[in-house]
């Protein structure tokens, strides 16, 4: 059996409260893996630690064979991460966005040049390559940060909510973007709470709650878990949580009634 | 109550945001810190009754023409700080947003929200006078005599007056080169103001009396001989702050109607300013800035280019700084001027810059270090958290190196000694202000750089006294004084205590 693209084993991360408890998880190279779950459940905090921005209590995050914690670089250099808040700088164009994010990951500043203008062609931002960024909606700030993760070719690309706040257009072309880099071999993992969007492009779903790994599999997988035949992945998601959240939810229908 | 939106009610919601803000900033934005907060301040006014008593104590009483002089020699310090103070205030109700979008786009009217806008700009710009004043004024009102009182009136009415002149000057300027130049020549223009009047006097002093002193500059037969007699209206300023009714009521009256008129004759274009101001963000026309090919660049290459590129665009950096540089002119004119006794230099030149050094570099470093706007995207990149912190040093130490190399380079073609001695002082300096600041680093957003002294008070009082310890061991190694390893040794307790009170790392890894 191949390494894992993506392999948690218990993980655990307390704030205030416990924010991720024992989470162990695995994702496959080449797959588009969703992870659901309600807010607080603990996806951002899981994946922030995948991304070396936050340390775990205890644990082990392991990508592509390179220890996340004892060798942090290893796992950077083929790692990208695109938060759900676009953060770039106003101040910079795209194009010295791009030559930027190429410079910390070291790649060939030819080979970047190339590939920063593919990108924003292919993001239909060339129009504005040279414009500062502080004018930016929403939008093309989201499609600026998801070039700049792109652009050194990562093997691991995690996306936090990355259709929150977008329009038709910009979350299509997103979401393209993220199919045509798995059909080339890259993995993604991506949060969202829009689960239309997790149902038609993931392979496999992980759902969250309370910071454990509480269901996983294909939305088939899922929907028999629940026992939910032709159920929506939005029933069958409910279901699940629901489950894990018992007295919440009476208190819900308590409040409800 | 007040009726919503009325000027009563948007002055509510100005005074309890005014407030909260400076709570923010004497507590550190810590909650349960306002009773230590109230008892620092307390001593702090306690402390600076008793240094003007000693400052004042003594002082030969002079003629009233002398003392109309030296009162309006000692005005020109907080008159030029309000007008820069105001400036900067009347550009950023322009240009920051903050709120603005709301009210702006409610049927509020935008009159009234300029008026009180304008109110608590002027009020914002007397209370630092006012509360510098304030020993001072009350000092000379127990031993000299009551009427002294009459001060603070008076340093209302110039706030208001400076706050009139800014917004004047504010305006002019957005008619005369519109919206997007308007607000990187105010900022100059505010720097300009605040240390000109000053700057001016020095230089004028250093040309014509080879003195540094204002006073004596002042007094001098020279300058009494071209000074107005003592009926003018002149010293009405001056007559008002000791207290003459006639001066006093003068003041007060034409302050309040240039307040007014000022109110009547720009809140009508206020919200057009407004919009034109927020269109500037919004079209990146005149912000192109081409580029034709990578750059063949090290990872701590990337990093620093990008500092240095930030902080050349920054719009408000210069506001920030600008002032600092300016009053490095005067120590260059005596450089210039070839007034080089070894005496002036190491009393004069060599703290100053030092001084100037250790500042520039805790802004520039907060700006680099704390003020990252994208810390996700340095934090997963494939590099080492210290190779991070490394580059941005030394883009911090880069950027100040170009400002003070050229009058470090004019200073050791006169003076090689007092050059090398310069430098080690502006390095030392530099370095600690940076590492001080690495110290204490907190994520903020970059525009939150003027807030930047509220994240830790620690931070900012080490970087001051180290800064004035270096000045003063530079100054004392340059005098050639063995007690310059004294200062020097108290500039090394500073920093090592800012690293054992530096905040415990949070669970991040940069």
């Amino acid at each position: 059996m191949g390494t894992n693209a993506l392999e948690i084993t218990d993980l655990h991360k307390r704030f205030d409260r416990p924010a991720v408890c024992g989470l162990t998880m695995a994702v496959r190279p080449g797959e588009f893996y969703a992870l659901l779950g309600p807010n607080g459940a603990g996806k951002t905090t899981s994946l922030k630690m995948v991304a070396g921005l936050l340390r775990p209590d205890s644990g082990a995050i392991s990508v592509f064979g390179h220890d996340a914690l004892r060798d942090p670089v290893s796992a950077k250099r083929i790692t990208a991460w695109v938060p759900d808040e676009p953060m770039i700088y106003d101040r910079l164009t795209p194009l010295e966005y791009l030559e930027f994010v190429a410079g910390l990951w070291a790649i060939d500043a030819r080979l970047a040049h190339e590939e920063a203008h593919r990108l924003l062609d292919w993001l239909k931002l060339a129009p504005h390559a040279h414009e500062r960024c502080e004018g930016f909606s929403r939008g093309m700030r989201q499609k600026v940060a998801l070039a700049g993760a792109l652009i050194h070719q990562p093997r691991l690309i995690i996306l936090d909510e990355p259709l929150t706040g977008l329009d038709a257009a910009s979350a299509r072309q997103v979401k393209e973007v993220l199919k045509e880099r798995v059909a080339t071999g890259a993995t993604v993992i991506m949060t969202t709470h829009i689960l239309e969007v997790a149902e038609r492009m993931a392979e496999r779903i992980g759902v969250i709650a309370h910071g454990r790994l509480v269901a996983e599999g294909t939305l088939g997988e899922l929907r028999t878990r629940a026992g939910k035949g032709q159920g929506t992945l939005e029933e069958v998601f409910l279901d699940i949580v629901s489950e894990e959240t018992p007295q919440e939810t009476a208190a819900s229908k308590v409040g409800a009634a | 109550m007040s009726q919503p939106a009325s000027m009563a009610w948007l002055a509510r919601h100005e005074i309890r945001l005014a407030w909260r803000d400076l709570l923010a900033m004497t507590t550190a934005g810590r909650r349960g810190r306002e009773r230590g907060a109230l008892i620092l301040i307390a001593i702090a006014v306690v402390g600076l009754h008793f240094l003007a008593w000693g400052m004042l104590r003594g002082t030969p009483r002079q003629s009233p023409y002398d003392q109309w002089i030296s009162v309006t020699a000692m005005l020109v310090l907080p008159v030029s700080l309000m007008v820069s103070q105001a400036m900067e205030s009347v550009t950023r109700a322009f240009y920051s947003r903050s709120d603005l979008d709301l009210i702006v786009s409610s049927p509020a009217s935008i009159r009234r929200l300029f008026a009180v806008r304008v109110g608590a700009i002027a009020a914002s710009t007397t209370l630092l006078s006012l509360l510098l004043g304030a020993p001072f004024v009350n000092v000379l009102a127990a031993t000299d005599h009551p009427g002294w009182l009459a001060a603070y009136p008076v340093l209302v009415a110039i706030g208001g007056v400076a706050t009139v002149l800014a917004l004047s000057v504010t305006i002019a300027l957005f008619r005369l080169i519109g919206a997007r130049r308007t607000r990187l020549a105010a900022q100059i223009v505010a720097a300009l103001v605040g240390a000109s009047f000053i700057i001016g006097i020095q230089l004028a002093a250093i040309s014509s009396m080879g003195t540094l002193s204002r006073m004596a500059f002042l007094k001098s037969d020279a300058v009494r001989a071209i000074l107005p007699d003592a009926q003018s209206v002149f010293w009405y300023p001056a007559r008002a702050m000791v207290g003459e009714a006639l001066p006093l009521a003068a003041v007060l009256i034409v302050a309040s109607l240039a307040f007014a008129a000022a109110i009547f004759a720009y809140s009508g274009g206020f919200a057009d300013k407004v919009i034109a101001a927020a269109g500037i963000n919004q079209s990146g026309r005149a912000r192109i800035a081409r580029q034709r090919d990578f750059r063949r660049q090290s990872i701590r290459a990337a990093l620093r280019r990008k500092e240095w590129k930030l902080l050349a665009r920054d719009h408000w950096l210069i506001s920030q700084t600008l002032m600092q540089v300016f009053y490095l002119v005067p120590p260059a004119f005596m450089l210039w001027k070839g007034f080089g006794s070894s005496g002036a230099l190491s009393a004069v030149v060599v703290p100053v810059l030092v001084m100037a050094a250790g500042q520039l570099a805790g802004g520039l470093a907060w700006l680099a270090i704390s003020g990252e706007d994208a810390p996700e995207l340095v934090a997963t990149a494939p590099v080492t958290p210290g190779m991070i912190l490394r580059a941005k040093i030394e883009a911090v130490l880069g950027a100040l190196a170009f400002m003070m190399m050229p009058i470090l380079a004019v200073l050791a073609w006169t003076a090689p000694f007092e050059a090398l001695i310069c430098f080690a002082g502006v390095a030392a300096a530099g370095v600690s202000a940076t590492m001080i600041q690495l110290w204490f680093r907190s994520q903020a957003k970059r525009s939150n750089f003027r807030r930047r002294q509220t994240s830790s008070r620690v931070a900012t009082f080490a970087e001051a006294f180290s800064s004035i310890f270096w000045a003063g061991a530079a100054a004392l190694a340059a005098f050639g004084s063995w007690f310059a390893l004294a200062f020097a040794g108290a500039a090394i307790v500073v920093l090592f205590a800012a690293r054992a009170l530096r905040a415990a790392p949070a669970g991040e890894f940069v």
